[in-house]
């Protein structure tokens, strides 16, 4: 999306107009608080364009990480249809990379350096998908669950000041519907089935309830980018907000399933009109996001592995276009 | 560590016939054939276009935006250019 020449973009203006850079900032504060969409040719501050490139690459590695424990599942599904979904699904994430890294390149970076920066582990990705998927049931609670809070994460970035992330998102958020559904109907299924199969659904819950939880990153007063990015609206509720969210509308839907929450803290607060919850092992969370997580190695490996063997391909399809090239050139 | 990326190229998607090609996002491919295959599986997996063009995103020329105003100015201020501009009586019909 016109990222050639974006760098030298911002500078040129500064040279060209009088306009110092506070005059500068202040016009494009104006223009986010009256709800104008910035675009990639726009003149944005530095830290605007380093903090949506962070994010917008954590959450487009995020997709294409997130692509592997449910691709564990792919050969095992249990019917060709439930193969076909999820199939579909993984397909989607690795699409929702796609259209996120083609929103964070209109900010200047190429796609290399961002691969780069999550191979070389400088750049994050949402620590969820550091844990194992041993069972089926956890391919339903993904569904149900990750992509729940993901939904919740990714409704209001529909709104976000940013253009072209802002439309990515518009069309993530109608896909995931599809994704929460069919892990719902997953853990449904169990939660009908057989004993086994619904100790299979409450094991799935119990393991990734509060991983799910804790995708909402620290709380509002321990999250260092929430001010600055809620004034920008990049971010347009804050972490708690969205996570208290998330309780209430999925408590009442694993009642349904007749699934306990792993949470003994949990009660429903009449006057206040939302679930009341435990409090979240931070450490958990910060050792995941450390790397030392479940799954860290073997995902970062994987994607490692997968880049190397291939390399040749990228190659050979470049050099394949270079030939193709001249051949049309000589024989005009 | 890297190799270099393939080339960019923006995607422009015809939702329906009778509807102009829109612009969706971008895809990296080796040449514009292969942009076509990945805008197909990137942007329409759910019957989003029945028609795509790729264009490399280097030959886009684009507007400044700190320009805009020298551009568009010049239309504010010419309203006489919209129909709702000229009173007519009411009496007059079908105009």
């Amino acid at each position: 999306m016109y990222t050639q020449g974006l760098d030298q973009l911002g500078k040129e203006h500064l040279h060209e107009s009088s306009a110092t850079t506070a005059e500068l900032e202040a016009r494009f504060q104006a223009r986010v608080d009256a709800d104008e969409k910035i675009e990639a040719k726009d003149w944005m501050p530095d830290a605007y364009r380093r903090t949506l490139i962070r994010q917008i690459s954590q959450h487009a590695h995020s997709e294409i990480v997130g692509m592997m424990p449910e691709g564990n599942w792919i050969t095992r599904a249990p019917t060709l249809l439930r193969k076909s979904i999820l199939i579909a699904k993984v397909q989607d994430e690795g699409g929702h990379g796609a259209y996120l890294y083609s929103a964070a390149e209109t900010l200047g970076i190429s796609r290399a350096e961002l691969l780069d920066q999550l191979l070389a582990g400088t750049a994050k990705y949402s620590s969820i998908f550091n844990y194992p998927t041993p069972s089926w049931a956890d391919i339903g609670a993904i569904g149900w669950l990750v992509d729940g809070a993901a939904i919740m994460n990714q409704i209001p970035l529909c709104r976000c000041s940013y253009g072209p992330y802002a439309r990515a998102m518009v069309r993530i958020c109608k896909e995931e519907s599809f994704h929460q559904r069919q892990g719902y109907e997953i853990m449904l299924t169990l939660a009908r089935g057989s004993e086994a199969q619904k100790r299979m659904a409450q094991d799935a819950l119990d393991r990734w309830w509060w991983p799910a939880l804790m995708m909402f990153g620290p709380n509002d007063a321990a999250s260092k980018h929430t001010a600055q990015s809620v004034a920008w609206k990049i971010k347009r509720f804050t972490n708690d907000e969205l996570r208290q969210k998330f309780v209430d509308f999925t408590v009442p839907q694993a009642d349904f399933l007749g699934l306990k929450v792993p949470d003994p803290a949990l009660e429903w607060d009449q006057s206040a009109g939302h679930y009341r919850f435990g409090e979240i092992d931070w450490n958990e969370f910060r050792a995941v996001l450390d790397g030392h997580g479940p799954c860290n190695r073997e995902r970062m490996k994987a994607r490692r592995a997968a880049h190397e063997s291939g390399r040749w391909v990228r190659e050979a399809a470049l050099a394949h276009a270079a030939k193709q090239r001249a051949r049309v050139a000589k024989a005009a | 560590m890297s190799t270099p990326d393939w080339p960019l190229y923006e995607i422009f998607i015809r939702a329906r016939s009778g509807l102009d090609h829109k612009h969706v996002g971008s895809v990296h491919a080796a040449d514009a054939a292969m942009a076509i295959e990945h805008a197909r599986d990137v942007y329409t997996r759910r019957q989003e276009g029945v028609s795509i063009w790729v264009v490399p995103s280097k030959e886009i020329v684009a507007s400044d935006p700190a320009e805009s105003d020298s551009l568009f100015e010049p239309a504010r201020d010419k309203v006489y250019r919209h129909p709702t501009f000229y009173d007519i009586p009411d009496e007059v019909k079908t105009l």
